[in-house]
């Protein structure tokens, strides 16, 4: 049986970790591809690299990273962040990324998911989505826009039509954040997830909210996510990935056995 | 040493890895000289089945391939580089393969209702039945979990063929073993420890 998967998300800048990763017993807590190892050893489904560094021209520091994490790391990798060209995403594909997700670029330019997916195939073409709840956009049906520049701007667009033309376009998955709900640790937006999984036929990744063990279940259970994305309930060792789906497994989630922390200090 | 098929389709740096990872040398090449030296031959192979098999034709790659599944060498063959083995496939319309084994790759159907847990592409980790057990199978027990990411999965004419088979509304194979070629439709170098198993076992077999 397919299992729901989780991702612990790493916010990556100028090649290092940012929003505090806490591992105590880790060497170099700012270095990714340590990060990505432990996750690696405790069963994570898969990781995400999100690359916030904010010049283009730092973005070569990325690329290193990813290298360096597919010599030690064997599981799925996706990262996003200022993906803009298929030479972007050629690149990161080439480094040794599995997927890469776009949000900006697709919202100013829908072809250049369609371009993508040609090109590399749904598979490695993720779509992020951050929808807020507002009413009154132009096309605006459901309740939810989505919104960019890490929720500054609105677009106007109905999140679950975009969702169900980015699959049109031919991405291979959505990664839905709730802005309403990302970084209160007060669960994941529940109806708007549920609302999205339901319009369309991809995987959909649930993001934006976990602050307990509860929520994820709550994802998989009322949002029908197929993946849930988390950073900080992993990041500062809250939980360990193979803590959350013993709960996730006992609950009826069907899950990949994790394993125990490597060493919990 | 293990030559890695580049036909200019996919993530070769993580299947190279793998095999290094688990003490195996291999290189990534298009030369049909390399691929004759070596030990082992690995196709890969990510994306549509239509646009792999013209890049391995595009590289005068076809003949290179049977040459070297007919030398007896060890093969494997991951995901679209396993579904490349058959006659054809219905993807984007239908396109012919290098037609080593009969059989036909098929879309994965969908479900009526897409609330269900059905989503396409079949993307995440599933479990192998194991019903032939492959050399690169060992030490590897059946229900492990492996990775896959496709949206097509092989029919094979010949029953026998299949040495796992993996459930997503329909039970397909999820790979395939017949003499010296081994082929998966699951990503070993994305499997963790199974995976890597996995490509161990392929470099040691002989």
């Amino acid at each position: 049986m397919l299992t729901k998967r989780i991702i612990p998300c790493l916010d990556v800048k100028d090649g290092r970790v940012v929003k505090g990763v806490s591992f105590v017993d880790l060497r170099d807590a700012g270095d990714p591809v340590h990060v990505a190892q432990i996750y690696d050893r405790e069963g994570a489904d898969e990781l995400c690299f999100l690359d916030i560094t904010a010049s283009h021209e730092q973005r070569d520091t990325m690329l290193d990273v990813v290298v360096r994490t597919a010599e030690q790391v064997f599981m799925p990798l996706t990262v996003g962040g200022g993906i803009r060209t298929l030479e972007d995403i050629r690149r990161l594909l080439e480094a040794g990324a599995d997927k890469v997700s776009i949000n900006t670029a697709a919202v100013q330019e829908p072809e250049f998911v369609k371009a993508a997916a040609n090109r590399f195939g749904s598979q490695c073409i993720v779509v992020a989505i951050d929808a807020k709840r507002a009413a009154g956009g132009e096309d605006d049906v459901h309740g939810w826009q989505v919104f960019t520049h890490g929720g500054r701007n609105t677009t106007g667009l109905d999140a679950v039509r975009w969702a169900q033309r980015m699959m049109d376009c031919g991405a291979g998955e959505i990664l839905l954040t709730s802005m309403d709900q990302d970084g209160t640790q007060d669960g994941y937006d529940l109806p708007l997830t549920a609302a999205i999984s339901d319009a369309v036929t991809i995987p959909v990744i649930a993001s934006g909210g976990a602050g307990t063990l509860h929520h994820l279940y709550e994802a998989f259970a009322q949002g029908k996510a197929d993946a849930v994305l988390a950073a900080s309930i992993f990041h500062f060792q809250t939980y360990s990935i193979g803590q959350a789906k013993s709960f996730l497994a006992e609950q009826g989630i069907p899950m990949r056995p994790g394993t125990v922390p490597v060493s919990t200090a | 040493m293990i030559a890695i098929i580049d036909y200019g389709m996919g993530n070769l740096r993580s299947v190279q890895k793998g095999f290094e990872h688990v003490g195996h040398e291999a290189v990534v090449t298009r030369e049909p000289a390399v691929m004759e030296r070596a030990s082992h031959v690995v196709l890969p192979g990510v994306g549509a089945f239509g646009d792999c098999m013209a890049n391995v034709t595009r590289f005068g790659l076809v003949e290179p391939i049977h040459r070297a599944i007919q030398s007896g060498k060890p093969f494997l063959g991951i995901c679209v580089g396993f579904q490349l083995l058959f006659t054809e496939s219905e993807e984007f319309g239908c396109h012919k393969g290098l037609g080593i084994f009969p059989g036909t790759v098929k879309a994965i159907p969908l479900s009526d209702d897409v609330a269900s847990s059905y989503k396409i592409p079949h993307m995440g980790w599933n479990t192998i039945h194991i019903e032939k057990p492959a050399p690169p199978l060992q030490n590897i027990d059946s229900e492990s979990y492996v990775y896959f990411v496709h949206s097509y999965y092989v029919e094979p004419a010949d029953q026998e063929l299949p040495s796992t088979h993996t459930e997503y509304g329909v039970s397909f194979a999820s790979s395939i073993w017949k003499d010296n070629i081994f082929a998966t439709q699951f990503h070993p170098e994305k499997s963790q420890t199974v995976g890597l198993q996995v490509l161990k076992n392929f470099g040691e077999w002989q």
